[in-house]
């Protein structure tokens, strides 16, 4: 029958057309996410932020993190992993801050307050690894997220006394600025020496990660 | 040699309830169904592609097209005039909540009316082209030629 061919012809030639359409449009995005990030690189990277690694290092990662993310707490480990690879020389990573939970703000606070105290690492970490505790969705509890800290070391009494600090404010002023500047709307955002991740995953993020080792330093 | 005659039989019946549809039938069904699928197509595309979350009122819409794109589709496969029967109505129902959105859209029906408690804003334009061409504005389009196709198609149906 000719009328079923034609049919079943819009059928596959639709599917093309969206599939293709779709292909099209992601890469368009990430160029034009490239460029945002290459003609706003200011944006990018700030001094105020934390820096994992060696500031030699010729790689730079830039995450835009939110505390209270799930998927930011899963790629955590990977994240560390690749810039302890190399002992932090050739790979660094910069934290950016997108709190885009409710509440969220708030735990950014806490964690620069331990920053403050040079416990800002291992409290990332914990406050990541330990996220089922206090970042249901159903029932957040921030709360928690003091003993946690407690737990690495931090003094939480001088660190309630910074949480108000003018120099965290305006971390979270600046970074909230640049979330704007740089259209990153979902957590975590990668950037690897100013290039977005052509699609979000952690093997498009290790691979981006080693083609721009291997453009560094020609490994 | 007794199943042979019932397929005979059944055959006969089938084509009786439906005779071959006439080349403007088919175009109309055809037209109809093309649209559902680009419409539903274009739907999917706005909101796991480019990201776009759809408002309560949008996936009101959607509810009564993504059925179209299929059953208009199976209607054709083979030919069935009978699905307008029940497609017009859900058409009907799809335009109905286009033209509401798209009032709202345009400020001419007042917001606090909006059933739209949680989740993105109905009356939030989010995507634009020409300066006056939005997703509702193109919803409405699209129910509004399935109707007019059904309806064409109903009523050669009834001659």
């Amino acid at each position: 029958m000719k009328k079923s061919f034609i049919v079943i012809g819009t059928i596959v030639l639709a599917a093309v057309a969206f599939i293709g359409g779709s292909k099209l449009y992601q890469q368009s995005q990430t160029s034009e996410r490239a460029d945002l990030a290459s003609s706003r690189s200011a944006n990018l990277v700030r001094p105020h932020s934390p820096v994992f690694g060696s500031e030699s290092a010729k790689v730079t990662i830039v995450e835009f993190l939110d505390p209270a993310c799930e998927t930011c707490g899963a790629m955590a480990p990977l994240v560390k992993s690749l810039v302890t690879a190399s002992f932090g020389q050739q790979v660094r990573l910069v934290v950016r801050y997108a709190p885009l939970h409710q509440g969220s703000d708030q735990i950014v606070r806490i964690l620069e307050a331990a920053r403050l105290q040079g416990k800002y690492w291992q409290a990332l970490e914990a406050v990541l690894a330990s996220q089922s505790r206090w970042a249901s969705h159903d029932n957040p509890r921030p709360e928690l997220v003091w003993d946690i800290v407690g737990n690495v070391g931090v003094d939480i009494a001088q660190a309630k006394a910074d949480l108000q600090n003018p120099k965290i404010t305006e971390t979270l002023r600046l970074d909230r600025e640049d979330l704007v500047a740089l259209k990153v709307s979902k957590t975590p955002e990668f950037f690897v020496n100013g290039k977005p991740l052509p699609k979000f995953g952690p093997e498009q993020l290790k691979e981006l990660v080693k083609s721009e080792v291997r453009l560094a330093y020609g490994q | 040699m007794a199943t042979n005659g019932h397929l005979v039989v059944r055959e006969f019946r089938m084509s009786s309830v439906h005779p071959g549809p006439s080349s403007a039938q088919w175009a109309l069904l055809f037209s109809a169904w093309l649209i559902a699928l680009v419409s539903t197509l274009g739907a999917l595309f706005s909101s796991e592609i480019m990201g776009l979350e759809p408002c309560v009122l949008c996936w009101y819409q959607r509810i009564a097209m993504f059925p179209l794109a299929l059953m208009l589709g199976i209607a054709l496969l083979p030919f069935d005039a009978r699905i307008v029967r029940y497609a017009l109505p859900l058409a009907l129902v799809g335009a109905a909540i286009a033209a509401y959105h798209t009032l709202l859209v345009w400020g001419l029906v007042p917001k606090d009316l909006v059933p739209c408690g949680q989740g993105p804003s109905c009356a939030e334009v989010k995507f634009e082209l020409l300066g006056f061409i939005t997703l509702p504005l193109l919803s409405l389009t699209a129910f509004a030629l399935i109707v007019i196709l059904l309806w064409i198609l109903k009523s050669r149906n009834s001659e």
